[in-house]
């Protein structure tokens, strides 16, 4: 089983490193797709050890080699394919795959092509060290990995100001959650003796709940960064500006899922801390609604399935702080599904569109672009939890872990929301493809994508299905490492009530989405109208000013400081010395230049003049050799030690 | 009068500073090489002297290295010495100056 562990995390780095030969060049055909092919067989190597863990319910551990070894500290580079992390390379591998096929057809008029895929692999070469490492120091290397590889992703079009902007802000943002994270893994080593997780985790219950409690925040600080979590969330809605299928990516397979993962691996630690756990479900479900309500009236396609992928993070850390781990990780695959397919989606549209965002100037495209329409429509349905369809039963299973925990406000809070996100996936659905064609006026001729990207993106439609028919097995496997909670309503009535409001709470939803939106009288929002004029509107609209107050508060006075410090104690002092010994040297220089006038009568007197300053010292250091006394009380007169 | 140790060491002290003297002082390439002879013969009557003195041969054995190793230096210095002379025509230290920086 070794060799397919290797072959499996090694596979996207031979990828990102044969097209990186070619990163320089002209489009290749070849640097596209032999990571494609490696990353399939990435994912054939992970769904061997699936079965073979399905089957033996053996986890595979290796230690390839020792990585730092000092006094008590040992870190190996170990790996571990256990339930958890044959999941997450189950999710990972085959959204990359997808994404990467589909990406071959994207970037198909891009003259950075090679560039793209070396990166993309890379991407997901860090992902799988994330989540296949047996210690916290391989999940870091793997987190900063995947914080570097998202930061030349979202930068990917790096000549747009824009873009580098918001990968600047992504690493950034990041960056400050990591020391978070680092101060966690830290807390761990010096308290635990060890970053093996069996062995940290091991020891968990003898310490006290100050320090577990002090662990569990700094570590979910790290997961906030990642997982964009507020405040740390302005990053992913901006992160947009990346190409689509690093979208894709980034929402549903690698990067975000990141933090809920680490709150999932180190259950042991957050079943010790309940009040941290509670105060995770609350973000949760507090960003849950939060961003959802942003997406209601935002008018830039992309922003308004990244802010859906926000809410989905909260229901995800809202289960996984409640203690439902397996229901958190069972959505985190779910969700990769759908979301991946309506970026895929959302990246067909927008290049039929001319790259056009906004989908108030789109409309009526459902007869140019079937094969799109459907299956966003189908992504869309499961987003917003309708039987039979993924959604219903990893968010169904969210609610009711809620509901049976008695945290009524939280659940109530996540039932809004579910209404929400049916109402804001159907206004995007019903802007694009229903209603009048809207984009005659701006003279765009749409088309439908290459028939192979469609085909490239046909498993997350059907995964994005079947999906929920997977909660027993899926169960029955986590369940061997996850808290086996099986949350079940007592009351049958109380169960069959909250299923059909929940189903019909959405599908009226997308009703009241369709009405509003799938009409043939749409026009351009232009700020006339008078909901735009409402106060609601524009805070929704500008995100709660959220960016705005960073910009000022933060954003602002920092780049004053960093003036001062850059005009004054840079370049008055620092610069100043620095200079000035150069300075110092070069006049010295240009003043005994004269002495190399190349006469030897010339140089010869100068050898003479060394010759006798050198006697002379010779004989002052004899002299005082010999009365060493004399030289001590002559130096104490003088008030020299 | 006995002729001592002092007087050995006046006498290469007189020679050295001719020998110095002529160092600084001459302009013709010969006579730059007659004045380093003057300065080691002046340093070898120095060690003999001092040798003898103590009764250690160690510093007569020196003044042979010196005197082998001046004749060799002067041999290469003279014929650099006849080249210079064959192309330029004069021996003048002043118009030695292709090393100026």
């Amino acid at each position: 089983m070794e060799i397919f562990l290797y072959t499996a995390l090694f596979s996207p780095l031979l990828g990102s490193l044969f097209a990186t030969l070619f990163a320089a060049k002209p489009k290749l055909l070849i640097a596209g797709i032999v990571p494609t092919l490696l990353l399939g067989v990435s994912f054939i190597s992970s769904s061997v050890l699936l079965a073979h863990i399905l089957s033996t319910g053996q986890v595979v551990h290796v230690e390839m080699m020792t990585w730092m070894e000092a006094g008590d500290l040992y870190i190996p580079f170990g790996f571990v394919v256990d339930q958890i992390s044959v999941t997450m390379m189950m999710v990972v591998t085959l959204v990359s795959t997808v994404v990467h096929i589909y990406a071959i057809g994207y970037m198909d008029h891009d003259k950075s092509f090679n560039r793209f895929f070396a990166w993309l692999s890379a991407f997901v070469f860090s992902m799988l060290i994330l989540v296949m490492s047996d210690n916290f120091a391989g999940l870091f290397i793997g987190w900063e990995g995947v914080g570097l590889c998202s930061w030349g992703l979202i930068g990917f079009w790096y000549y747009k100001e824009s873009a580098t902007w918001a990968a600047n802000e992504a690493f950034i943002m990041n960056r400050i959650a990591d020391l978070g994270m680092l101060v966690g893994i830290f807390l761990i080593y010096s308290n635990t003796g060890t970053l093996q997780y069996t062995e940290a985790f091991a020891a968990l219950p003898s310490l006290d709940n100050e320090t577990l409690t002090w662990m569990g925040i700094f570590l979910f600080i790290g997961a906030m960064g990642k997982s964009a979590q507020f405040p740390l969330h302005t990053w992913l809605a901006d992160a947009m500006e990346g190409p689509t299928p690093v979208s894709a990516l980034i929402h549903a397979a690698t990067m975000v899922t990141a933090g809920v993962y680490l709150v999932i691996r180190a259950n042991p630690l957050y079943d010790l801390i309940p009040q941290v756990g509670l105060f995770i479900a609350s973000l949760g479900a507090f960003v849950a609604i939060f961003a959802a309500s942003m997406a209601l009236v935002n008018r830039d396609m992309k922003k308004i399935i990244a802010y859906s992928t926000l809410s989905q993070l909260g229901y995800m850390f809202a289960a996984a702080g409640l203690g439902a781990y397996w229901v958190a990780l069972f959505h985190l695959m779910a969700h990769a599904f759908f979301k991946a397919l309506l970026f895929l989606g959302a990246g067909n549209v927008m290049h039929a569109m001319d790259n056009e965002l906004d989908p108030f100037k789109m409309g009526g495209l459902k007869k140019t672009m079937r094969g799109t329409f459907i299956m966003m429509t189908v992504a869309s349905i499961a987003l917003a939890g309708i039987f039979p369809l993924a959604g219903f039963f990893s968010k169904d299973l969210i609610l009711e872990a809620a509901f049976v925990n008695h945290h009524y406000i939280i659940y109530s809070v996540l039932l809004f929301t579910a209404g929400l996100t049916a109402f804001y996936s159907f206004r995007l659905i019903a802007l694009i493809f229903h209603g009048e064609q809207r984009y005659k006026i701006f003279g765009i001729h749409p088309h439908e994508a290459y028939k192979f990207m469609l085909v490239g993106m046909s498993p997350l439609l059907l995964l994005a299905i079947i999906a929920g028919s997977f909660k027993m097995p899926y169960y029955e496997m986590v369940t061997a490492l996850l808290p086996a909670t099986e949350y079940h309503v007592h009351s049958v009535a109380v169960y069959w009530a909250m299923t059909i409001g929940t189903q019909l709470l959405a599908a009226s939803a997308i009703l009241f989405a369709y009405k509003k939106y799938a009409r043939n009288n749409i026009k351009v929002p232009d700020g006339s109208s008078a909901v735009e004029q409402t106060f609601v509107y524009k805070l929704l609209i500008n995100q709660y000013y959220i960016p705005l107050i960073y910009e000022e508060c933060l954003i602002k006075p920092y780049r004053t400081l960093s003036r001062v410090f850059w005009k004054e104690i840079d370049q008055k002092i620092i610069d100043a010395s620095v200079d000035g010994i150069a300075n110092r040297f070069y006049s010295t220089g240009e003043a005994t230049r004269d002495m190399q006038s190349g006469n030897l009568s010339t140089m010869l007197k100068w050898m003479v003049a060394g010759l006798v300053v050198l006697l002379s010292l010779a004989v002052v250091f004899a002299f005082a050799a010999s009365h060493p006394d004399d030289i001590k009380l002559l130096l104490s007169g003088l008030g020299v030690q | 009068m006995d002729i001592g140790l002092n007087h050995y060491l006046v006498l290469s002290t007189i020679l050295f500073s001719i020998g110095l003297v002529g160092v600084m002082r001459r302009k013709n390439l010969l006579m730059l090489f007659l004045a380093t002879e003057i300065l080691l013969n002046s340093v070898n009557i120095a060690f003999v002297a001092i040798s003898h003195y103590y009764g250690d041969l160690t510093g007569q054995m020196f003044a042979f290295f010196v005197i082998a190793i001046a004749a060799s230096e002067v041999a290469v210095g003279l014929g650099l010495l006849i080249v210079w002379h064959k192309r330029h025509n004069n021996i003048d230290l002043d118009t030695m100056s292709s090393m100026r920086g």
